[in-house]
C-alpha cells in the first residue's frame, strides 16, 4: 500500500532541496571569485551585464554557463568513450544524492501527519553520507584512468590515495558525536543539541566535540579535493585527474565540487552547529537565560530556524572559500603525514576521552 | 671576497606539525583584509571616504591608472598660433634620435620669412625607445611627448606616424586605437 501524500511530500521536498542547492551552488561559483579577489585587496568579476545592467558581476555565472555550454565537448579518440562519459555523472551523483538526508528543519505536524523535513528519513543517515561519499572516489579513479593518459592517471592514484586516507579520518572524526547522540538520524542529531548546560551554554555538537569538529573540517575538505588538498586536481601545474575533460564535462567536475561545499557546510551545520536551532529560541519566542522572554508568532519562529540554519551553511561556506584562498596546497608527503601520523591518531584519542567522559558520566 | 652566506634551518615542531595554531593566523590575517575591504568597498559606495581605495585595481578604460607627470607618451607636432609648424626642419631630433626613428624631409617654406618647413615628417613608433631626446633637443618646442598619450596598440608591425596624425589632424579614435587606423589609412 503506498501512502501517496508522503509520496508527494518527498517529491516536493526533492524539487525543492535540488533548487535551493543548485541555486546556491550558482552562486557560489560567483561568490568565490569575489570573495577571493577583496580577501586579496582586489575587485573580482564585476563585468558581465544584461542590457547593460551590472549589479557588482552578479550575472557572472550566467557567462560561465554560456561559455561553458558552447565550448567544443571534446572525448578524446583514444580514450574509453563509455567510461570517460560515465566519470562526472557519477561523481555529480555522488555529491547530489547525500543532501537527501540533510534535515532543513523540525519534523511538521500537518492535517494529522508528521512530515519530516528530510527527503529520506532514513535512521541510517550518517552511514548513507559515509557510503556514498565513498562512491565519489570511483568518480576520480574513472575519469584518470578512462583518459588513457599519463597524468590523469597519475593523478587519479594521487586523488584514490587521499580520498581513501581521509575518509578514515572522516568516520573517526565523526565517531565521537555518534557515541555523544546515540543515533545516526540526522533529525535526531539537531533534536539532541538543543539543551543548555548550567542553563546557557548551548549543548552543540562544537561544544560537546571540539576536537572532533576541528578533525572533520580538513578531513571534509580533502574528501572535496579543495585546496590545500587539491592534490588530484591542482589546475595549475601538475594537471589533475580531469584533465582530458573539456566544456560541459569539466564544468560538470566542477559544478559537484561546489556542491560538496555546500553539502559539507551543512552536515558540519547539522553535526556541529546545531542544525537549524537558534539558542534560547523555542516554539513560542526566546527564553531567556537571565529570565524573561520573548513572544514570537510561531511562523516567525519557523522562518527564523530556516533561516539560522541557511545562515550557519553560509558561515561555513565562508570559511571554507577562506581557507581556499589562504593555505598553499600540501606536498604529498605532508598530506599522508598529517592524515596517518596527526589526524588518525588524535581522532583515536578523541574517541578514547569521549568514551571515557561518557563512562564517568554514566550514559554507558 | 667571499660571500657572505646565511643558512636558515626551520625545525617543524609539533606546533607547526599539526598546522592548527599556524593556519588559523593566516586565516585571521585574510579575514581580516576581507572584512576591512569589504567595510571599504560600502563607505565608498555610499560616497564616504573615497580616497581610501578598497582594491588596488584600476578600472582600466573607465578609471585608469594616474600617470607621472613627466611620463613620456606618444609624441606630438607643435603649431604657431597661425596654425603653422613650429617645426623649422633644422634636423636636430633626427640627429640625435638614437634609434633612428625620426625621418625628415626638409623643404622650402610657402612663408617668406621662414626658410624651411618639413614636407615629411615620420617617426616609425616601433623603433622608438621613448627615450625624450628628441625633445629636448628641439629648439623650438616644435615636439612634445605627451602624458595622456600612452595608449598604443596596432594591428601590423609598421607604425609609422606621419605627420598628419602628429599634428593631430588624422582625426583620433575615442578609444585612442588611433594608429590602426592610421596604418589602415596609409594602405588604402
Amino acid at each position: 500500500m503506498i501512502d501517496w501524500v508522503i509520496l508527494a511530500a518527498s517529491a516536493v521536498k526533492m524539487l525543492i532541496m535540488i533548487a535551493i542547492v543548485m541555486g546556491i551552488a550558482i552562486i557560489l561559483t560567483w561568490v568565490e571569485r569575489k570573495q577571493s579577489a577583496v580577501m586579496q585587496d582586489r575587485i573580482g568579476a564585476n563585468r558581465a551585464d544584461i542590457l547593460g545592467l551590472r549589479i557588482i558581476g552578479l550575472f557572472q555565472p550566467f557567462a560561465d554557463a554560456i561559455k561553458m555550454i558552447t565550448k567544443e565537448d571534446f572525448i578524446p579518440p583514444f580514450s574509453n568513450k563509455f567510461l570517460h562519459t560515465l566519470a562526472p555523472v557519477i561523481t555529480f551523483f555522488a555529491v547530489l544524492v547525500v543532501f537527501a538526508v540533510i534535515p532543513l528543519g523540525p519534523p511538521l505536524e500537518i492535517a494529522g501527519r508528521t512530515i519530516s523535513m528530510q527527503i529520506a528519513d532514513i535512521n541510517i543517515g550518517l552511514l548513507f553520507i559515509l557510503a556514498f561519499g565513498g562512491l565519489a572516489v570511483y568518480g576520480v579513479v574513472l575519469a584518470g584512468w578512462s583518459s588513457n593518459n599519463k597524468y590523469t592517471l597519475l593523478a587519479a592514484v594521487r586523488g584514490s590515495a587521499q580520498m581513501i586516507s581521509y575518509e578514515v579520518c572522516l568516520g573517526l572524526s565523526l565517531i565521537g558525536a555518534i557515541m555523544i547522540y546515540g543515533t545516526l538520524d540526522m533529525t535526531d542529531m539537531v533534536l539532541q543539541q538543543s539543551g543548555y548546560w548550567f542553563g546557557w551554554i548551548p549543548r552543540w555538537g562544537i561544544i560537546m566535540q571540539p576536537l572532533g569538529a576541528l578533525l572533520f573540517l580538513p578531513a571534509a575538505i580533502a574528501e572535496n579535493k579543495r585546496v590545500p588538498f587539491d592534490l588530484p586536481e591542482c589546475e595549475s601545474e601538475i594537471l589533475g585527474y580531469h584533465m582530458e575533460y573539456s566544456g560541459l564535462r569539466a564544468g560538470m567536475f566542477m559544478f559537484a565540487e561546489f556542491i560538496e561545499i555546500i553539502f559539507i557546510a551543512a552536515l558540519f551545520t547539522v553535526i556541529f552547529l546545531g542544525g537549524w536551532q537558534i539558542p534560547y529560541l523555542y516554539w513560542d519566542g526566546f527564553h531567556w537565560p537571565w529570565g524573561g522572554m520573548w513572544y514570537l508568532p510561531f511562523w516567525f519562529v519557523k522562518t527564523l530556524e530556516f533561516l539560522a540554519l541557511f545562515g550557519k551553511i553560509a558561515f561555513m561556506i565562508y570559511f571554507m572559500i577562506l581557507v581556499r584562498w589562504t593555505l598553499p596546497r600540501f606536498r604529498y608527503d605532508q598530506l599522508m603525514r598529517l592524515g596517518w601520523k596527526y589526524l588518525l591518531p588524535l581522532g583515536v584519542l578523541n574517541l578514547a576521552v569521549t568514551g571515557v567522559v561518557l563512562v564517568i558520566i554514566g550514559r554507558i | 671576497m667571499q660571500k657572505k652566506v646565511t643558512n636558515i634551518t626551520f625545525n617543524p615542531g609539533f606546533k607547526e606539525n599539526i598546522y592548527y595554531p599556524e593556519v588559523f593566523r593566516g586565516l585571521w590575517i585574510t579575514n581580516r583584509h576581507f572584512f576591512v575591504n569589504m567595510w571599504r568597498h560600502t563607505l565608498n559606495l555610499f560616497g564616504i571616504r573615497t580616497k581610501v581605495r578598497p582594491a588596488v585595481t584600476y578600472q582600466y578604460p573607465e578609471d585608469p591608472r594616474p600617470a607621472h607627470y613627466r611620463l613620456r607618451g606618444r609624441h606630438r607636432l607643435t603649431e604657431k598660433q597661425n596654425g603653422a609648424m613650429r617645426c623649422t626642419a633644422c634636423m636636430l631630433c633626427e640627429t640625435i634620435c638614437p634609434c633612428d626613428c625620426i625621418h625628415i624631409v626638409p623643404g622650402e617654406s610657402p612663408d617668406p620669412h621662414i626658410e624651411k618647413f618639413p614636407e615629411e615628417f615620420t617617426i616609425d613608433l616601433l623603433r622608438c625607445c621613448y627615450c625624450g631626446f628628441c625633445v629636448e633637443a628641439c629648439p623650438v618646442d616644435a615636439i612634445r611627448m605627451d602624458v595622456t598619450r600612452t595608449e598604443m596598440a596596432g594591428y601590423t608591425r609598421d607604425i609609422i606616424l606621419t605627420k598628419e596624425l602628429l599634428l593631430g589632424k588624422v582625426k583620433a579614435h575615442p578609444w585612442e586605437n588611433w594608429i590602426a587606423e592610421g596604418v589602415e589609412e596609409k594602405a588604402g
